[in-house]
Formats: structure tokens, sequence, C-alpha cells
């Protein structure tokens, strides 16, 4: 992504010159204006969520709007942490997206092994048997998923939260693509040494992907976490509820709290952005090598 | 394996071929044999489904394709249904792709604070999406949201009868409302993926276009944009994609309605399945419709493309 970039930026005293290179003061104040206009425009949902979740009801509804609440309701949130188990939402949320991101990774690498440094029958049309479901939509497969969930009895549990979400063919694909880049010179050399494929998997191949095992990890854990049609469809007591659904389900129970109902989007947001801002390139970085797999 | 022997001339998948044969499959067995429980089998699955009538109760009931034909004959749900997700698909994409260049351009900039930036801009990405859609369902709010309070402010300024629109409540404005949730949610996303492909054009095309005489428009549009039309066509068909499935927003900020304005096909699905009735076989026809028409746009755009992406240089 930067690798060739050879171009240093230009030290500011010198004049404005060509598109890239250097740039004249009045011209940046300009873009400097329009890149605030548009964070604002950004963080502005996130600033009325926050003033909303800590105010009076009455502030809630009084013309015209303010942005700090006066007095200050820090109540809100434990009422809201009252009203609602968002401790047991997080913990299923926890659990599943680790669950889905750890077979998922373990699994994946494992197959894409076999099909960029192994050789056997079958090979290619398995692999593109793969490769046709990648344009298939979830929400085909959602239903068949569904009533075999019911069937097997795991309606309503962990296990229909997260084996269904857990194999992915873009995993297998992003994986392999990887696999095939590194030189096949290192598993000869492995073999000569003695070493079986599992090994060679495990103390070659995976440490040589760190990256791409990064980036796949956020993104399949962060589309996990936020994942909400499945647990939706698949869950039915608030036991078992994700925070997504859980919130879904507080909004038709407290319809006009809106001061509780901002305090449980604050709550359901902040882990997330939270290490979002600490580890912000690796997030982007996964979101965008691996983006190709849908939202 | 263990041969002590030294290399042979025989290439090496000829020379592992034995043992490998077993220990591939074992490799492939928990991928595959997930892939085949919870993708392979159910996509056959719905696909048979959708020639029956089944509501999990009583048994199956074989009806060929009435499920089809009567969606794309007489189920005026569906008609709606399918316009509401066009709408959203052609107003989404475009601006997404716009404003996401847009604000790349900008960041490839030598200017400061591009890092910050980029924080901010990426933020409702990861954002849960649920969240997103209950604030600005709060927002858009008519009496109180604070959308409408500057729209009030800006009619007493300037002495103009502008009122605001009830957003949520209004057929013609409750899809404006979904599609400025979806832009805000993910222009990040393509302003991130437009930046990579920005990063990678050489200079000298720059410096060369600058001897030619190019003005900066010029340059955009003979050096920019064709360089980045790879980006331009993976987010083109990536994003509609996207935009086809659209569901999570609408199902939290408008509920579908008003008077049906915001359902879309995957929040359909959902309805015939799983909200008002069980009706699994016409459910699993609609996602295979769905399915259909994500193809053929795709396969639209993997033809089009010829005519107006660059693939050359930078040998990727």
């Amino acid at each position: 992504m930067t690798a060739s970039r050879p171009t240093p930026t230009p030290p500011e005293h010198l004049p404005a010159r060509t598109a890239r290179g250097g740039i004249d003061s009045r011209r940046s104040l300009l873009l400097h204006l329009a890149l605030i206009l548009g964070s604002a425009a950004m963080l502005l949902p996130f600033a009325w969520m926050l003033s909303t979740s800590l105010k009076l009801p009455k502030e809630i509804f009084a013309y015209p709007p303010t942005w700090i609440p006066d007095p200050v309701v820090w109540q809100n949130y434990a009422d809201t942490w009252r009203a609602i188990p968002f401790g047991r939402f997080y913990l299923n949320s926890l659990f599943v997206a680790v669950s889905v991101t750890v077979i998922q990774i373990v699994t994946a690498s494992l197959g894409a092994f076999a099909f960029a440094r192994l050789r056997f029958w079958g090979r290619e049309p398995l692999f593109l048997a793969y490769l046709v479901t990648l344009m298939i939509p979830f929400q085909v497969t959602m239903i068949p998923n569904f009533i075999i969930v019911r069937y097997l009895g795991w309606y309503d549990t962990f296990l229909a939260l997260i084996l269904p979400t857990a194999f992915s063919a873009f995993a297998v694909f992003l994986l392999r693509q990887y696999f095939l880049g590194l030189p096949m010179d290192l598993d000869e050399a492995a073999r000569m040494d003695g070493a079986g494929s599992f090994r060679i998997w495990w103390q070659i191949i995976m440490p040589l992907s760190g990256p791409v095992l990064a980036a796949l990890t956020i993104f399949v854990f962060l589309g996990s976490w936020n994942d909400f049609l499945w647990p939706l469809v698949i869950t039915a007591s608030t036991e078992m509820r994700t925070i997504p659904v859980g919130l879904a389900a507080f909004q038709g129970q407290f319809k006009t709290d809106w001061n509780l109902l901002m305090a449980g989007s604050v709550i359901a947001l902040l882990p997330v952005l939270l290490v979002y801002v600490l580890a912000q390139k690796r997030f982007v970085e996964g979101i965008t090598l691996s983006g190709m797999g849908g939202r | 394996m263990t041969t002590t022997a030294p290399p042979s001339q025989t290439p090496w998948w000829q020379r592992y071929r034995p043992d490998q044969q077993w220990e591939a499959y074992l490799f492939l067995l928990p991928s595959f044999a997930g892939f085949l429980v919870f993708v392979a089998i159910p996509v056959g699955a719905a696909l048979l489904l959708s020639f029956y009538d089944w509501n999990l109760l009583s048994p199956p009931e074989f009806v060929g394709l009435k499920n089809y034909t009567q969606l794309l004959a007489g189920d005026q749900v569906f008609r709606k249904v399918m316009g509401n997700t066009l709408y959203f698909t052609a107003l989404i994409v475009p601006l997404q792709l716009a404003f996401g260049l847009l604000l790349a351009l900008a960041l490839n900039q030598p200017i400061r604070g591009v890092e910050f930036y980029r924080l901010i801009y990426f933020m409702p990405v990861v954002t849960t999406i649920v969240a997103a859609a209950l604030v600005f369902q709060w927002f858009f709010n008519r009496d109180f949201g604070i959308l409408s309070a500057w729209i009030w402010e800006l009619g007493t300024l300037t002495g103009l009868p502008i009122q605001p629109p009830d957003w949520l409540n209004d057929s013609a404005w409750a899809k404006p409302a979904v599609v400025i949730l979806t832009l805000w949610k993910n222009t990040g996303f393509t302003m991130v993926i437009y930046l990579a492909g920005l990063q990678n054009i050489p200079r000298e095309l720059y410096d060369a276009a600058e001897v030619d005489g190019a003005n900066r428009w010029q340059r955009f549009r003979y050096v920019t944009f064709p360089m980045v039309s790879p980006t331009t066509f993976f987010l083109l068909v990536i994003q509609m994609i996207g935009a086809f499935q659209l569901f999570s927003e609408a199902f939290v900020m408008t509920r579908g309605g008003p008077a049906q304005a915001t359902l879309t096909i995957v929040y359909y699905i959902y309805q015939v399945a799983f909200d008002f009735s069980s009706r699994m076989g016409k459910a699993s026809a609609i996602a295979w419709v769905l399915f259909v028409f994500i193809f053929l746009f795709t396969f639209i755009q993997t033809r089009l493309q010829r005519r107006w992406v660059h693939y050359e240089a930078g040998g990727e």
C-alpha cells in the first residue's frame, strides 16, 4: 500500500509546484476547512448520541435542542445497565466473536495450506467449489441453515450462533492467495530436515503470514461482533442475545426514552470504538485487506 | 519423507505425492466439513426449497415454479421491494464512490493531520449498525431531532417558509434518510480503498502530464481517473452487492416503513420467513432471485469494465 511512494514531502517553505508534490498555504487551508467540516458531519451523530444519553427526559423534548445537558445525568447509564443485561450481551458477543474467529482462522488456514502447498487429487475442482460459493449472498443459505439448526436442536444456543458463521470460503481463498506467495523452497527445505506437513503449517507458514492473519482476525471478529441478521433470526431468549440484537430489542421496549436508548447505544459502541482508536492502523488494514468479503 | 538420499531430479510434488494425498485431505477436512454443512448443502437446499410450500409445521408440499411465478407476476409487495432496493442501489453506490474518491483525493495531498482525519472518517465503519441506526432515528426525529431544529432555525433566519420534513414518517423522505445513514456509515470504507489506489499511482505520470501542460482537471481526468479505475470497478461491484443486501438500516430505523417505502429484498425475506409467516419456500425463492440479481449485475459490470477500466501500470 505504501511500498511504491518515493516522493518525499517537500519542505514547507518551498512554493507549490506540482499536483502532489507541494501545496500552497491557501489551498491547504481550504482543504483543511473542507475536511474539518466533513469530520464534524461524521462526529455529529456520536456527539448527539452522547449528549442525549446524559439528559433528563424533559430536556430531551425541549425546544430548541441543547447540546450540553443541564444537569448531566449519569444516572441514565446506571438505569440502562439495570434495565437491560448488557453484561450478559457483552459476554455473549465476546464469546461468539472469539469462537467464530478462532474456528475460522484455524480451519481456513489448514484448508488454505492444503490448497496452496500440497498436491492431491481433486484439488482444482474442490477449490473451484469454494470459489463458486463466494458470490452467493448469506441470505440464500440463511433459511436452510435455520432449518438445519432447528432440526439439530440448536435453536437459541451458542452452537447456532457460532457454527453456521464460522466457515467461510472467503477466508480460505484469501489465505490461499497469501500462502501461494511464500517461497516453495521453505517447505522443501523443511521436509529435507524431516518436518511433516503439520509442522510446516504451524512453524513456517503461519508465522510468516502474520499480517494477513492479523487482518483476517480483525475482519472476522468485527464482522461477527456487529452481525445482526443471523443472531436476530436464531435467538429467542434474552440470555442468548448479542449486543446488536439486544439493543434492537431494547428499542421496542423503550420507544421514546431516547436518553436511555442513547445510553444503551453508547454502551454498545464504546468497547469497539476504544479498541479502534487505540489500534486504528490495524483496523483499517484489516478491513481494507479483507474488505472484499462483504460488510 | 524421511529419505536421506540426495535430492533426485524428479519434481518435489512427485516425490512427496504418496504422503501428501491423505495428509491434504486431513488438512482440508475441518474446513470442508463446515463448508459442506453450512454453505454448500444449504445453497442447494435453498434452491430445492424454493419449489416447495413449507411452513415448518405441516409436511412440505411440492409446488413447482409457483413461488417464482407468483413473485414475478402477482406479488405487489415484491415489486415494491425490488423497486426500493434498486432505488437504494442507484443512489447509494455512486454517491458512496464519489464521496470516497473526493475524500481520498483530499487526504492524498501533503497536508498535516491525515492520520487524524482518517481516524474520524473511518470511525463509522467499525460501529455497530444497530446503534448507528438508533442514533439516526433520533437525529431525524421531526419534533425533537437536531436536524429538524436546524431546518426550523434556517427558516426563521431567512424568513423563507422552510419546514423540516417528517423524515421517517413520510414515504418521500424515509428513503433519503436511509441513504444518508448508509453514506455516513460506509464512506470511510470507500475512502480508505481509494486512498490505497491513489498512492499506487506513479508520480512520473503527473510530472509528464504537467510537462504537457495539463491543468488540474485534466490531470485528474486523464491520469488519476484511469489509474484508479480498477479500484473504482472493485468498489462498484462490492458496494452494489452490499446495497442489494440492505437490511439492518431499514429494520432498526424505519421498520421498512412508512407504507413499505424502505422495505428491501432482504427485509422481505426476513418478513416472509421469520416475521409475518414461516413460508420457507417462498423466502428461499426470494433469496434465489436476489442471488440471480447480484450475479447478473456483477456479470454486466465485469463485461462493461473492458470499456473503462485500465489495467496496465503498477504490475498489480
